[in-house]
């Protein structure tokens, strides 16, 4: 099973590697990354697989959710078919 | 890989946008609970509620969690009760108030289907039983009741339309204390839908599966959003623009169902494409109107505007989803809708200007409230006029009017929550009184035999 994780806020040094240091704990496997500055925003897209983790996709959800109040950044966790609906025919 | 500005796009649309799954209803058979006394039948619809609805509450909740998206209200819609009480009409307040307590452990805000279907003629034992309704809403707290008053196929039933408009007047006298809220539980029909997820006027048809999961879609800040990124566009590239956006909100709201449906061993009903309004800001169909260029909501062009809008979301929608049904639409309540309780209170939206713009979208006159003096006769006839125009055109209408007791143009009511406020509008001050007390029926009009 297959997640979207997204990760935006201000940019600064270490986003990525306290996120992928987050997920790996989870055991949540990182598949695909994808991301961009703008101006001063960061916006990070991961591709993760969730089948081995630690908890189930809502509670993964609500820990990302906490770990990013913690670190400054927005981070959300939501199930890949959300995005797969809304914009693949 | 997703594409980055789709990813966005989406989490945008929650979180800034007001993107939400407005309503998860299950719809119960409650066929089976007919039993020989009003007790025992109240007893069975109660177990029978608490069973299959179980899990509906945190089911919704997993969901959540696990899509990202809001899904606001939990509830429940039943199959007719007054089918259910046909053997003991009298004391069909007793299953009502069974129903009523089901919601209550279930943790949902609201349980539809203390209806009666009278379109084409009242049988005694629904008279009796639409004599109850007042009395049941006003001892309940999260029963909805709705009576279907009549049908393109069948006309209009006269006598349920004068009825029903004494009916309202009672049910606002005894919940006088509270602006006369039992009325905001209770929807008037013409050509009521047997799958509508959205309360007031939700049942559970008896064409129906022994439970369904039917979904009603938000979105009008999306919209609103979308349009405002297009301020110069003309109506074509308007139309496609909110049809596309249609497009995604249903996607999401097909998604929900269809997971709700298997986990929660019921059958995937509809997909319903309204645009529901609440009262928070950003989050109004009245709003969507004024963006197209119509400068208070009510004014002229608000009616092609509003055609315009219903249809390419209708458009978006049905390509979106392998099942459609409900109302489908965009709602107009008034006091749910910010941008509409504004244009109200300046007097440019009127109940006129309303029942044309029904005319071109779903649902009807809603949420509207009316001085507490208003004639019987009056708001039956206001009934009449909407019902006309769901008959004529092929159309579900409906009415939910509120006649506040001891207020007046000028006063406003307040419901709090989703129902919202709003203030009093005029009505005619006209005399219907002959016209309600003809009776009998307005024959189908010619269109509907198809056969």
């Amino acid at each position: 099973m297959r997640a979207v994780v997204t990760v935006t806020g201000k940019d600064r040094k270490g986003i990525i590697a306290e996120v992928s240091a987050f997920l790996a704990n989870k055991g949540v496997n990182v598949e695909d990354i994808s991301q961009t500055i703008l101006g001063e925003y960061f916006a990070m897209i991961m591709l993760v697989d969730v089948s081995e983790a630690t908890a189930d996709i809502a509670t993964l959800a609500r820990e990302g959710e906490e770990m990013g109040k913690k670190i400054g950044m927005s981070i959300r966790l939501q199930h890949e078919d959300i995005f797969n609906a809304m914009h693949r025919i | 890989m997703f594409n980055q500005f789709d990813v966005l796009e989406t989490i945008d649309m929650i979180e800034k946008e007001h993107l939400d799954i407005r309503t998860i209803t299950m719809g119960i058979s409650l066929l089976p609970c007919i039993a020989g006394t009003a007790e025992e039948t109240a007893q069975k619809a109660y177990d029978l509620v608490c069973r299959r609805a179980e899990n509906l509450v945190k089911t919704a909740k997993e969901l959540s969690g696990e899509y990202g998206i809001p899904i606001v209200n939990k509830r429940v819609s039943v199959t007719p009760v007054s089918l259910l009480c046909a053997a003991f009409p009298e004391k069909a307040t007793r299953v009502g108030r069974a129903l009523d307590a089901a919601a209550k452990t279930l943790g949902i805000d609201f349980l539809g289907g203390y209806s009666a279907l009278v379109h084409k003629s009242m049988a005694d034992y629904e008279k009796t039983f639409i004599h109850t309704i007042p009395e049941v809403l006003a001892t309940t707290e999260r029963l909805c009741a709705s009576v279907n008053v009549g049908s393109t196929r069948s006309g209009i039933n006269m006598d349920a339309v004068s009825l029903m408009g004494e009916i309202f007047k009672e049910t606002a006298q005894k919940t006088a204390e509270n602006d006369g809220i039992g009325c905001a539980k209770l929807v008037v029909f013409c050509n009521a839908v047997e799958d509508n997820p959205f309360m007031a006027g939700a049942f559970h048809g008896v064409g129906e599966s022994h439970a369904a999961i039917n979904v009603g879609i938000s979105g009008p800040g999306v919209v609103w959003h979308v349009l405002k990124s297009i301020p110069d566009a003309d109506m074509l590239e308007t139309a496609e623009t909110i049809k596309r956006t249609a497009f995604k909100i249903t996607r999401a709201g097909q998604l929900i169902a269809r997971e709700a449906a298997k986990r929660l061993n019921a059958e995937f009903g509809i997909v319903d494409l309204s645009l529901a309004p609440t009262p928070a800001r950003g989050d109004s169909v009245a709003h969507i109107l004024e963006e197209l260029g119509i400068s208070t909501v009510g004014g002229h062009g608000t009616t092609a505007a509003l055609a315009m809008l219903n249809d390419a979301v209708k458009k978006g929608g049905v390509m979106a989803s392998s099942r459609v049904g409900g109302l489908s639409g965009a709602f107009i309540p008034v006091s749910e809708d910010i941008g509409m309780i504004e244009a109200a209170e300046k007097g440019v939206l009127c109940l006129d200007k309303l029942e044309a713009m029904t005319s071109v979208c779903s649902v009807g006159l809603d949420m509207i409230a009316i001085p507490g003096d208003t004639p019987a006769s009056t708001v039956s006839a206001i009934i009449a006029d909407e019902a006309a125009i769901g008959m004529i055109n092929n159309k579900t209408t409906a009415v939910r009017i509120i006649p506040a007791p001891g207020k007046e143009v000028g006063d406003s009511v307040n419901f709090g929550g989703l129902l919202g406020r709003a203030p009093v509008m005029p009505v005619h001050d006209t005399d219907s009184s002959k016209f309600i007390g003809r009776g009998g029926s307005i024959p189908a009009p010619i269109h509907s035999f198809k056969n």
